[in-house]
């Protein structure tokens, strides 16, 4: 599979006036089409600030971020879905076309298909508030899906649910990525969730964040946590975050 | 809910029986409070000319109608009231947009911002008028200065406030400064916006009231001083009597405007 995101040691430091702080350390790996990649590393380590580097919202401080797909466009996901209460559940997934001008016939059409196709083309009209965690979540993601990115950055966006939901969402969600045939960055700090919805998973040391290593997971997707080889992964990856703390 | 059960019904009947309990008694407050004005008055135990009394107001009220000047007076104050805190929400929304825009400025211009907000404006009120002159446009000045500064800084906090989150998603769609302050910022601070047209309500009526005591020719304020001056005290009760009234009315517009808009 072609490459389509390459990360050339990327350094960052953050100033202010009493000190400076290494975050991330010479930090490279690429993506491929298609693959759902999974940064996983102890809390505070700089997994977010990584994904900021890469969607171009935050400088490195030395290093690269090549994108290799022209006019690739990002589509990003937060920690909570943030969907804005003063709009409905369609106007806040059109909220990404409205904001590039790009409220085509066409794109709009491709939203209502979205949320159709989701299950949430019942509550188009409903307020944000109406709808169940996991609702909202994806009503985030179709927010993201509705620009047609090619990659797509998540910044733990299940860790705002409580763990039945996230159980259920998480593979939802990676299920619609497949499904999308989109590309991933997906950052979290659990470890069974980067196991069971990934095809490889990155691991960061403690700060200055360095890479430790990269495990491909050869599992299906789906059905994951029911393998036996799951605890193997797991288990590889709790001990180099454990070697690492 | 179909078929409420008994002690659901008990527990309605409780809460609109406390509900009527707590109407009553301010219904009583009230009733008491001008009732025994009236026979305080009536049995000399203070003096009505100095006093007033509420039959005497009522009938003040009645002539002052009848000649027209009562309504002259109530739709001055009114006006200049309404001008007063709609002109200090705007600016101090347009100006909160612009200190939100320019970090710089906003650092710059913070302790002068501090210091004109603990300021009592009211000692601004007799330079306005030397500057401006003897007029309306006095008043309506004073108003706006004595709200439009709380007005920059309750609107700015609000802005400061939104979630930086939501403001990097608008950023991770590629979205401008100007589209963060349209899409999330502005309509984010809506109840911040809202709750600064509620303070400016009662400061407002603050500048006006000043506004008119130093320079008017009609409204409420001067009919306060005026009364006094000649010492028909029947007027002067009766302006604030319907200053309360006013206040209570706009403040239950406010409100409503409040609901209609978090239901949205």
């Amino acid at each position: 599979m072609k490459n389509i995101l390459e990360l050339d040691s990327i350094s960052k430091i953050y100033h202010d006036p009493k000190t400076e702080t290494l975050a991330l350390k010479d930090i490279s790996f690429s993506v491929a089409d298609g693959e759902l990649l999974s940064i996983i590393g102890p809390s505070g380590c700089g997994k977010s600030t990584l994904l900021s580097i890469i969607s171009g919202l935050v400088a490195p401080s030395s290093g690269e971020v090549r994108v290799l797909r022209e006019n690739a466009a990002l589509g990003y996901m937060l920690q909570q879905d943030h969907l804005f209460g003063w709009r409905t559940i369609f106007q806040n997934a059109c909220l990404g076309l409205e904001i590039q001008k790009k409220k085509t016939p066409e794109n709009l059409a491709h939203v209502h298909e979205l949320l159709e196709r989701y299950g949430l083309g019942d509550f188009k009209n409903s307020k944000p508030s109406q709808l169940s965690g996991g609702m909202r979540q994806r009503a985030a993601l179709i927010r993201t899906l509705a620009v047609k990115p090619d990659i797509l950055l998540l910044d733990e966006p299940f860790s705002a649910l409580d763990y039945q939901t996230r159980l259920r969402v998480s593979a939802e969600i990676a299920e619609i990525i497949r499904q999308e045939k989109k590309t991933a960055v997906f950052v979290t700090h659990d470890i069974s969730e980067a196991v069971a919805v990934s095809d490889r998973v990155a691991v960061l040391t403690k700060r200055p964040a360095t890479l430790a290593s990269i495990h491909e997971i050869k599992l299906s997707p789906g059905s994951a946590r029911e393998a036996p080889e799951f605890r193997l992964f797991f288990n590889a990856i709790w001990k180099e975050l454990g070697v690492n703390e | 809910m179909s078929n409420p059960s008994p002690e659901h019904l008990e527990y309605l009947k409780k809460a609109k029986l406390g509900k009527l309990l707590v109407l009553a008694s301010q219904a009583l407050i009230l009733a008491a409070f001008f009732g025994a004005w009236e026979l305080a008055a009536r049995l000399k135990l203070i003096d009505a000319f100095i006093f007033s009394q509420p039959t005497r107001i009522i009938n003040a009220a009645v002539s002052l109608a009848a000649s027209g000047s009562l309504a002259k007076h109530i739709g001055a104050t009114l006006w200049e009231s309404v001008l007063g805190f709609v002109l200090s929400t705007v600016i101090g929304t347009l100006m909160a947009m612009l200190l939100w825009w320019n970090d710089f400025l906003k650092k710059t211009l913070n302790p002068y911002l501090v210091v004109l907000n603990s300021l009592p404006k009211t000692a601004l009120a007799p330079i306005i008028i030397v500057w401006i002159g003897n007029n309306v446009k006095s008043v309506i000045f004073t108003a706006v200065m004595t709200s439009v500064i709380v007005t920059i800084l309750t609107v700015l906090t609000g802005f400061m406030e939104v979630s930086k989150d939501k403001i990097k998603l608008v950023e991770a769609f590629g979205g401008t400064k100007r589209q963060v302050l349209s899409k999330v910022v502005l309509p984010a601070s809506i109840p911040a916006i809202v709750n600064a047209l509620e303070i400016n309500i009662g400061l407002s009526f603050v500048g006006v009231m000043v506004g008119e005591f130093l320079v008017a020719k009609s409204g409420l304020g001067y009919l306060i001083i005026y009364g006094s001056q000649i010492l028909k005290m029947d007027w002067v009760m009766l302006s604030i009597i319907i200053l309360c009234a006013l206040a209570a009315i706009l403040h239950q517009l406010v409100v409503l405007f409040e609901k209609r808009i978090i239901n949205q």
